[in-house]
């Protein structure tokens, strides 16, 4: 692998840009690898690279439905944070954002990571409390969280209508100011290519029909549409279709998909300072680099797998996002899509062995995956090479359905996160 | 948005109007305190989430308030068919792949077939 440099701009400036290499190679499967990832998007390619750099795994294949990064990865408002209230998810995020910071120069490719602050409005009492709640927490365990008055939130937005006539009143806010945002292709490119670089197979274009299992009933490969493949361990980490690929090998999962929105408008100059969420009346909005506003929304009540999602669901956040922001009520909005998000009754994810031997799961990351990207591939990737859990996400286990140990997240933020 | 036929109201009906409430033909145990920790997790968390047909409720919650049964493909979201609660899951495997399984557990005198009846 060329390595990515100011010098390697410079020399292929001069020569018409005609020695760029492919970032990852698309080899042909093999007969059998030691691990197979069903899914290629940045849990599923992180957790390769982690295999391959941290446990010294190379004999492993991703495997993809469509292209790298082409689900969630690419679907998603790209908001980075770690303000979670329990300490499994504080562990795992925090773990997340940690490695986010050092991304870039780790994968030697630009992954855009913007620690430009996430702002999160609270409108009543009731947030406040909830609100501050999350700060103590936050701050007693390390993690940086602070209140800010209304005038001190305007005073880092000052976009934000502040008034006390305001439709949604403003009453404070937390702010997280290393959070921020990423670019969210970059990811799956990155991880793609520095894993490719370490000898770790891409496929793309090649769907999962079936999961093979031995006599003891251990998983011994998977039926693709390229072939079977054999494989020491399968580990899934295919968000929306988790339950599809786990039902293959007749492991019932606690998780219900359904379709998340988001929309970008025409770009603009840089007006819009950090990310600002309001859970109250649930509407996310930063702005890229490239100016778009990218507002997230909300998810569609009923199971679906349509990559799609309810006209009513963004009318009702840019309902919020013109009252909150009055100047972008004649904003254009250009492209609008849905992704699916497979979430679990707590609404916290589950990273853990399943019934089925050497069968891995790396899911229910619902509608908050992105973020959590780098920790999840890097304790997916301990737990394919350990065969149990790294203590960060020791927690996270399918069986605290069973056990009750549950990690309530869904009360705690009392919304889609 | 989906527009949903309400068997009770026996008209289509914009989604607004309906609370989504999750699979359908799910018995609750009558012997809850007695069953196993793994029993008590396939009842209450554990789902087919099917890609296709799936069977679920629905709650008419601001026109008549009445929960009802539909099946409906979670690929396409066009509805099969809707039906009244306490009516039997029907039988709809020659329409489409059989990726459903038949209904094995043991069906106690659930929510649904009660309020089936209810005036």
């Amino acid at each position: 692998m060329r390595k990515y440099s100011v010098f390697a701009v410079a020399r292929e400036a001069m020569r018409g840009h005609k020695g760029w290499e492919a970032q990852w190679t698309s080899p042909e499967p093999r007969k059998e690898y030691d691990v197979i990832i069903v899914g290629g998007g940045g849990h599923g390619l992180g957790a390769a690279y982690y295999l391959a750099k941290e446990h010294g795994i190379t004999n492993v294949a991703v495997i993809e439905k469509g292209w790298l990064g082409g689900g969630n990865t690419g679907r998603n408002t790209t908001i980075i944070r770690s303000n979670y209230l329990y300490d499994e998810s504080m562990d795992i995020y925090e773990h997340s954002l940690k490695l986010w910071e050092g991304l870039s120069q780790d994968l030697n490719y630009n992954v855009m990571y913007s620690p430009r602050g996430v702002m999160m409005l609270s409108h009543n009492v009731h947030d406040k409390q909830s609100f501050q709640r999350h700060v103590h927490a936050n701050r007693l365990y390390g993690i940086d969280n602070e209140w800010l008055t209304p005038q001190q939130a305007k005073d880092f937005v000052p976009v934000l209508d502040i008034s006390a006539s305001a439709r949604y009143p403003i009453n404070g806010a937390a702010l997280q100011r290393r959070g921020g945002t990423a670019r969210h292709d970059a990811v799956a490119w990155g991880y793609a290519r520095a894993a490719s670089d370490r000898g770790v197979h891409v496929i793309q274009n090649c769907e999962v029909k079936g999961i093979r299992r031995g006599p003891d009933g251990a998983v011994i490969g998977v039926e693709t549409s390229k072939g079977y493949i054999g494989a020491k361990k399968v580990a899934v980490s295919a968000s929306g279709h988790n339950s599809v690929i786990l039902s293959m090998a007749d492991v019932k999962l606690p998780l219900h998909s359904v379709p998340l929105q988001a929309l970008v408008s025409e770009p603009m100059k840089p007006i819009f300072p950090c990310v600002v969420m309001s859970n109250s009346v649930h509407a996310y909005i930063s702005q890229s680099d490239k100016g778009e506003l990218v507002i997230g929304a909300g998810t569609d009540q009923y199971n679906s797998y349509s990559q799609t999602g309810g006209l009513q669901i963004i009318t009702h956040t840019l309902d919020a996002i013109c009252e909150l922001f009055p100047m972008f009520r004649r904003v254009k909005m250009m492209r609008q899509w849905g992704g699916i998000t497979d979430n679990t009754p707590d609404r916290s994810a589950i990273q853990g062995v399943t019934p089925v031997k050497n069968l891995f799961v790396n899911c229910g990351w619902g509608t908050g995956g992105f973020k959590a990207t780098p920790g999840s591939a890097h304790l997916f990737a301990h737990l394919i090479a350990k065969g149990e859990p790294h203590k960060l996400a020791s927690g996270l286990t399918l069986d605290r359905f069973r056990t009750g140990r549950l990690i309530d997240e869904a009360a705690a933020a009392a919304v889609a996160h | 948005m989906l527009l949903i036929y309400c068997p009770y109201c026996e008209e289509e009906r914009s989604e607004l109007e309906f609370r989504h409430g999750g699979d359908a033909h799910i018995a609750r145990p009558t012997n809850m305190a007695d069953i196993t920790d793994e029993e008590f997790q396939d009842f209450f968390f554990l789902r087919d989430n099917p890609k296709g047909l799936i069977f679920e409720r629905w709650r008419h919650i601001h026109g008549c308030g009445r929960f009802f049964n539909a099946a409906r493909d979670t690929v396409s979201d066009k509805f099969v068919m809707s039906y009244k609660a306490g009516e039997p899951k029907p039988d709809l495997s020659g329409a489409t792949p059989a990726t459903e399984k038949p209904l094995t557990e043991k069906v106690g005198e659930t929510h649904e077939a009660t309020e089936g009846t209810a005036k």
